[in-house]
């Protein structure tokens, strides 16, 4: 379904070059519900953004499927997002302007469907997360965990073929959190790809398998927890900088 | 030279305008092609109630900002619009003074002599007879040729009373040769015109002015009656109108020959009358010193002598008043286009803004799967319509504003007016000014980098 090989990205800072991801390689199988962890630095949400295809990177593969992600134009790389992946943010990113429905709509929007039609779908989708009477609210009339409901749907509304959440329930406290991972696991059980970066290891356990990553490196559970001894077990919401 | 130079600025002006137009066309086109390339865009978009939808949205997200800018592209359109109307205004009214005469007639009248010339001392006057009118006739170049007699000396005919039966009045009396008709702007709206014959035989005709006719004859038809000027009896042949207005219809016309007859004028002449055709300046120059050097040698002054004869060359005069009317035009368009630029660059501004403030939703759109393409347009559709109204209401503006005044007519301004082309040409330009307005923004916005704009805060 998903598979890097020898993945490298440096980042130009200044006259040195920061090797940010280090020979990553790993597969996700089509199916899986797969955490990505690490630390602050680690090169997690670099990694996410390249498996997000918001970034690119300087060598190795990246295979989404048997399309081969590299070097896209910003067109086909808006037109891969917008057909393959689904995005679920930690600060959730709806538009503040519009109703629970027309940012579901939205990636339809993108795809060229008609108005109605994308309404028709988007209303499908609210119920799924079961956001039905909710259509006509606007974002700030909701709370997280229904905008991260509202934002699963916008996800799943393009039929991807990945689901990427960056920290999905950082925001919301833990009793939102397990709803929130509830819905992502039933989600899952339909059959979908699912990566989960995140810092929480019950997030983690809730998923089939977790990558680790330690300086731009993957690594074993081993390894990460002998380099990491004071690391605190949770740490909601740290800013996933890379 | 300063003529030069506005004419050199003016052409440096319209050159840099088409200049920008074209770059803004090609680079809008580069653009375009090259996002539209490999994306996502349809034209469709353009034309499709979500995109309305997106645009009134955001509009009406920033009501006040939006109002004050639209007010400056409005005001920008107005102002051009006013003043290319007035500047119409006061090109008709240029041409409506020159109406009353020939703008290629040229007068030349008697006067002193300024300098001692052949034994004669300075000072001693001239006066033209009717051999310098037959002399005239000789010279090329010269289209039709008259000469006025001043009745008692005078210019307007003196003050003889004219009267009908019961009524009386002074009016001008103008006594020419036929041709005179080509060259004060009268229409024969009655009978004819004085005529060689009238002129041969010392006819009592006369041609009367229409004010002259209402009041003498009072709707009675005059042609072929009678009016008595100072006590001689002249018959009616004709009535005209005049370009000049009714001041310039009270007046009479009678044949030369008959007027130095009866008011004991001898052969004398005031002024010769002329038109030259298409002359140009120059060659209208060598005309009017023929004519000049014939009459100093008849009459022994110094052709080279300005004050001895006064010469009113019309051809001049319009050049004159028509660069100067040109210059005022360029002023006009100058600052026209300026305050408009003020107010485009306004929207760019205010577009530019928006944007980023804009940052993160864009970044969330992009992410979504929305292309570099359709960000532009979204910010382009923006810019033009809100620019493109702004601009129409200016326009109505302008055109309501120049309505009121159409009715206008005074020495300096008739009727101004913009037409059709000049309101099209003035809406596309809007639709090439929010595009430029929309384009830096536009080019911003599809930049916009979603790792960055998705960054938690």
């Amino acid at each position: 379904m998903l598979r890097l090989s020898k993945l490298n990205k440096y980042y130009q800072v200044g006259t040195h070059s920061l090797h940010v991801l280090r020979d990553v390689d790993f597969e996700v199988d089509d199916g899986e519900f797969v955490a990505i962890m690490g630390a602050s630095g680690s090169g997690k949400s670099t990694l996410l953004n390249i498996l997000g295809i918001l970034d690119d990177y300087d060598s190795g593969e990246y295979r989404l499927g048997d399309t081969l992600i590299r070097k896209l134009s910003e067109s086909k790389a808006a037109e891969y997002r917008n057909r393959f992946i689904g995005f679920v943010f930690q600060s959730f990113n709806l538009l503040p302007f519009k109703t629970a429905l027309e940012n579901v709509a939205l990636p339809l929007y993108y795809q060229g469907v008609t108005r109605r039609k994308r309404n028709q779908v988007a209303m499908q989708y609210l119920e799924r997360v079961g956001l039905r009477d909710w259509a006509d609210h606007l974002p700030s009339e909701m709370s997280g965990g229904q905008k991260q409901r509202v934002a699963i749907a916008r996800a799943l509304i393009g039929k991807p073929r990945l689901i990427l959440a960056d920290e999905p329930t950082g925001a919301l406290d833990s009793e939102t959190s397990q709803q929130i991972m509830d819905l992502l696991s039933e989600i899952h059980q339909t059959g979908i790809t699912m990566l989960v970066v995140t810092h929480d290891p019950e997030v983690a356990a809730r998923t089939q398998r977790t990558i680790r990553l330690r300086d731009g490196k993957v690594v074993t559970a081993q390894e990460a927890s002998v380099s990491n001894p004071g690391m605190p077990a949770a740490r909601p919401s740290n800013p996933s900088l890379s | 030279m300063l003529i030069a130079l506005l004419k050199l600025i003016g052409i440096l002006l319209a050159v840099s305008i088409v200049l920008a137009v074209v770059t803004v066309i090609v680079v809008l086109a580069i653009a375009f092609v090259r996002m539209v390339g490999v994306g996502l865009v349809q034209w469709r978009d353009m034309f499709s109630f979500d995109r309305w939808t997106e645009v009134m949205v955001t509009i009406g997200r920033n009501k006040l900002r939006t109002a004050l800018t639209m007010i400056s592209v409005a005001w920008g359109i107005f102002v051009l619009v006013t003043l290319l109307g007035l500047g119409r205004g006061l090109d008709a009214g240029l041409r409506k003074t020159f109406a009353r005469d020939a703008t290629n007639g040229v007068w030349i009248r008697t006067n002193k002599t300024g300098v001692a010339y052949g034994g004669y001392d300075v000072g001693r006057q001239i006066t033209f007879e009717n051999r310098d009118y037959v002399r005239a006739k000789d010279v090329k170049g010269i289209e039709h040729l008259s000469a006025e007699h001043y009745i008692g000396g005078r210019a307007w005919g003196g003050s003889y009373i004219t009267r009908r039966g019961g009524k009386a009045n002074s009016f001008e009396l103008d006594a020419v040769y036929p041709d005179t008709i080509y060259m004060t702007g009268q229409t024969v709206t009655q009978g004819r015109f004085l005529s060689d014959a009238d002129i041969a035989q010392h006819r009592k005709a006369a041609v009367i002015g229409k004010v002259v006719a209402e009041f003498l004859f009072e709707g009675d038809p005059p042609i072929g009656d009678w009016i008595v000027i100072a006590g001689i009896p002249f018959q009616v042949v004709g009535v005209f109108s005049d370009a000049g207005g009714p001041e310039e219809e009270r007046r009479i016309f009678l044949p030369v020959s008959t007027a130095q007859l009866a008011f004991n004028g001898g052969e004398k002449l005031g002024q010769l009358q002329m038109t030259l055709g298409n002359a140009g300046p120059e060659e209208a120059q060598a005309i009017i010193d023929q004519v000049v050097g014939q009459l100093a040698e008849a009459h022994d002054f110094d052709p080279n002598d300005r004050q001895a004869v006064r010469v009113h060359n019309n051809i001049e005069q319009f050049e004159r008043f028509s660069k100067l009317f040109w210059m005022i035009s360029m002023f006009v368009i100058v600052i026209g286009l300026g305050t408009l630029a003020a107010g485009v660059v306004g929207v760019s501004n205010i577009m530019m803004i928006a944007v980023k403030e804009r940052t993160k939703e864009i970044g969330v759109r992009k992410a979504l799967g929305a292309t570099p393409a359709s960000i532009v347009f979204m910010v382009l559709q923006e810019s033009v319509f809100l620019t493109a109204l702004a601009g129409l209401i200016g326009l109505v503006g302008g055109v309501g504003l120049l309505g009121l005044m159409s009715g206008l007519e005074n020495e300096f301004i008739r009727n101004p007016s913009i037409n059709l082309t000049t309101g099209l040409a003035a809406t596309g330009f809007l639709v090439l000014a929010g595009a430029f307005a929309g384009y830096f923004p536009a080019r911003a916005a599809a930049r916009v980098n979603p790792i960055h704009a998705l960054r938690d805060q």
